[in-house]
């Protein structure tokens, strides 16, 4: 068959996937990086400010092109205004009350400057924050979600600030994700290698029986093995009824809802991924390397770190990568057996998605997300490269 | 390393990965209400508690129903994706199956998320329509990869010969090259089926009350008191996955006997 017949017949699925999943990805990553409530609806505010330098409160002709936009917006566009506070909310807090409020204050004819009657519906409009917070949202491209993703915002002058510290989340978070997966990964890795040896050099029954052990909870579904482990770890759960029975506890112990339960569940979900590519590594390797090494007087550790290791770095790499991917996006694991402090980057995407519908914040994390994954994922391609699957 | 220190530490680790579900499943057979050992008795209580709910006998009839439909749609634009994956070279290809292999590195969450927002606007959110079309991307991937696996066994000068004597290229594949990696193909429809069954987080963010599945309701029971009908609906799940494997483990010995067969017969083997 010619080439591009070839390449016709992957068409079917490439359009199907570029339809619900890439295009819906990229509009929903697309959200993170631009802001679109406010300028619709503060058009002339927007375009006062644009020659600002943030540094004290703006003139009377912002003033004047305020009052005209809110006007026009609460005559026309309610429900536009109240998307607009609530995004400018999200930068300085108070505005969702601020923007209806002076709204209704102007909205009658006034005598003088438009400066005295909204400064007279509030205060707050003194402030230079408050007409950068408008400024920084302008759009269409924008960091603003990024940089709250990060615990960051521009001030008036836009000049990037961390966030005051009672008011950082998400390094936290970051941070909280990165080192719960390389713990997850670490611990599959000690647990890991010696029941991949034992697959890759036992022969006979103990070898199907431990690969059994390893493909059987593969299978299990991920909301059975964590609800397995619920049963064991709850308060009146199996774990503690042992204990209770052998009289080494006189009061259940807390097992659950913490980090804890979180990285053992997760080791036990993601260890067979783990031990698959080291089988595969330790049966590439040539069982007479380390005798021959041992031939050359290399004592049984030297051996091991100087010829076995080094020829299995890259199926190490492979399994520990694999693993670390997979721990970072997890979210029902950490939902059901963590504490309110155990929930990782995809639980708080959820959240700002669906519960507080905060889409540009859901989408500056998953963005997080996805550069985490990437780098792994260039990473994998290094060491384990992408084979090429296919005859010649 | 000492030969008993090793066996000790890789037995400990396969006990690991056994135990918390070899614990569980008795426990769906107990004949008293609690979560407890030992049991007060043997019965099929919580089975029949689960096929008389309409808490769960829906969703089992959803899992089935969306698993199925979306083990259809990703083999059947999975397997000719593979082979024209197996055709093509250079840049195009690795564009494609960098496309084709995405779903499965991208966290669920945020796929969940997206199509949450994409489908609201064209009425797929909490269809049918919608969880099979999103589950049906997810196990699309698995598909091409092992149709890809058992097209390597496949020699392309049988299509030559095929196209020599007069078949179109569409009859060709599906003449000569399809019966020979059917095994393959069956292994990949169980694959995308599993991934299915096992997929919770899309399900939770975009099925409705109708289209809830077994795990997006075992996920709701577990955030409150584990009942025995959901340890019942566990041990129906762990039976369901336990059978796939079996299916997969035989497709596979057959698509081996197949490829030994075929070696031995074929003028080019070693």
């Amino acid at each position: 068959m010619s080439r591009p017949g070839a390449a016709l017949l992957t068409a079917p699925l490439l359009l199907f996937l570029l339809a619900t999943f890439v295009a819906p990805i990229g509009a929903f990553l697309w959200r993170g990086v631009t802001d679109t409530e406010v300028a619709p609806v503060l058009p002339r505010t927007v375009a006062a400010l644009a020659a600002w330098d943030g540094t004290a409160t703006p003139g009377e002709e912002a003033f004047a092109a305020l009052v005209a936009d809110l006007r026009a917006a609460r005559a026309g566009n309610p429900t536009g205004l109240a998307r607009a506070a609530a995004r400018l909310n999200a930068d300085r807090p108070g505005f969702r009350g601020l923007l209806p409020t002076t709204a209704r204050r102007v909205a009658a004819p006034f005598e003088g400057p438009a400066r005295d009657a909204v400064l007279a519906a509030s205060g707050e409009w003194a402030d230079p924050e408050a007409w950068g917070a408008i400024r920084h949202a302008a759009g269409p491209l924008s960091a603003f979600h990024l940089l709250a993703a990060l615990d960051l915002r521009r001030d008036a002058t836009g000049s990037v600030a961390p966030v005051p510290e009672d008011q950082r989340i998400f390094r936290a978070v970051l941070a909280r994700s990165l080192w719960i997966s390389l713990l997850v990964t670490g611990c599959c890795l000690l647990l890991g290698w010696p029941l991949a040896w034992l697959i890759a050099t036992a022969r006979g029954w103990p070898a199907t029986l431990l690969l059994a052990a390893v493909m059987l909870p593969f299978w299990i579904s991920l909301v059975v093995r964590t609800a397995a482990w619920m049963v064991l770890l709850q308060r009146e759960g199996l774990v503690n009824a042992a204990l209770a029975a052998m009289g080494l506890i006189e009061a259940p112990l807390p097992l659950m809802l913490n980090r804890f339960a979180v990285v053992l569940a997760m080791v036990h979900i993601l260890l067979p991924f783990m031990v698959l590519p080291l089988v595969a590594a330790f049966r590439a390797l040539d069982p007479f390397l380390p005798r021959a090494a041992a031939s050359l007087g290399a004592a049984p550790w030297w051996a091991f770190l100087r010829v076995t290791l080094p020829l299995c770095l890259p199926g190490i790499g492979a399994g520990c990568l694999l693993v670390f991917i997979q721990a970072l996006g997890f979210y029902v694991t950490p939902a059901l057996l963590g504490g309110p402090n155990d929930q990782m980057l995809a639980w708080f995407v959820g959240f700002y998605a669906t519960r507080s519908v905060n889409w540009g914040l859901a989408a500056a994390l998953s963005i997080l997300l996805l550069a985490a994954v990437g780098l792994c994922v260039a990473l994998y391609g290094r060491l384990a490269g992408f084979r090429r699957s296919g005859a010649a | 390393m000492g030969r008993g220190l090793l066996w000790g530490a890789g037995v400990l680790a396969a006990l690991f990965l056994l135990a918390p579900i070899v614990a569980i499943l008795p426990l769906s057979f107990s004949a008293g209400s609690f979560l407890l050992y030992p049991l007060p008795g043997v019965s099929l209580r919580w089975y029949r508690d689960f096929f008389a709910s309409d808490f769960w006998l829906p969703a089992l009839w959803n899992s089935l129903l969306v698993g199925g439909a979306a083990s259809a749609l990703a083999t059947a634009l999975g397997t000719p994706a593979a082979f024209g994956l197996w055709r093509m070279r250079g840049a195009a290809r690795a564009v494609a199956l960098g496309v084709v292999l995405a779903p499965m590195v991208v966290p669920v969450i945020v796929v969940a998320v997206a199509l949450l927002l994409a489908f609201g606007p064209v009425g797929l959110v909490a269809t049918h329509a919608g969880l099979i079309v999103a589950h049906a991307a997810l196990g699309a991937p698995f598909v091409v990869v092992t149709v890809l696996a058992s097209l390597e066994g496949f020699d392309p000068v049988q299509l030559r010969a095929a196209a020599a004597c007069g078949a179109g290229p569409v009859r060709a594949f599906l003449r000569v090259c399809l019966p020979q990696i059917a095994p393959g193909v069956a292994a990949g429809a169980v694959f995308a089926f599993a991934t299915s069954l096992d997929e919770v987080v899309v399900a939770l963010f975009i099925a409705g009350p109708a289209q809830r599945t077994l795990p997006r309701q075992m996920f709701a029971g577990l955030n409150d008191q584990i009942s025995l009908t959901t340890a019942a609906a566990a041990a129906m799940l762990v039976g369901l996955s336990v059978l796939l494997l079996l299916v997969v483990a035989w497709l596979q010995a057959r698509a081996r006997r197949r490829s030994h067969a075929r070696d031995a017969l074929s003028p080019r083997s070693s």
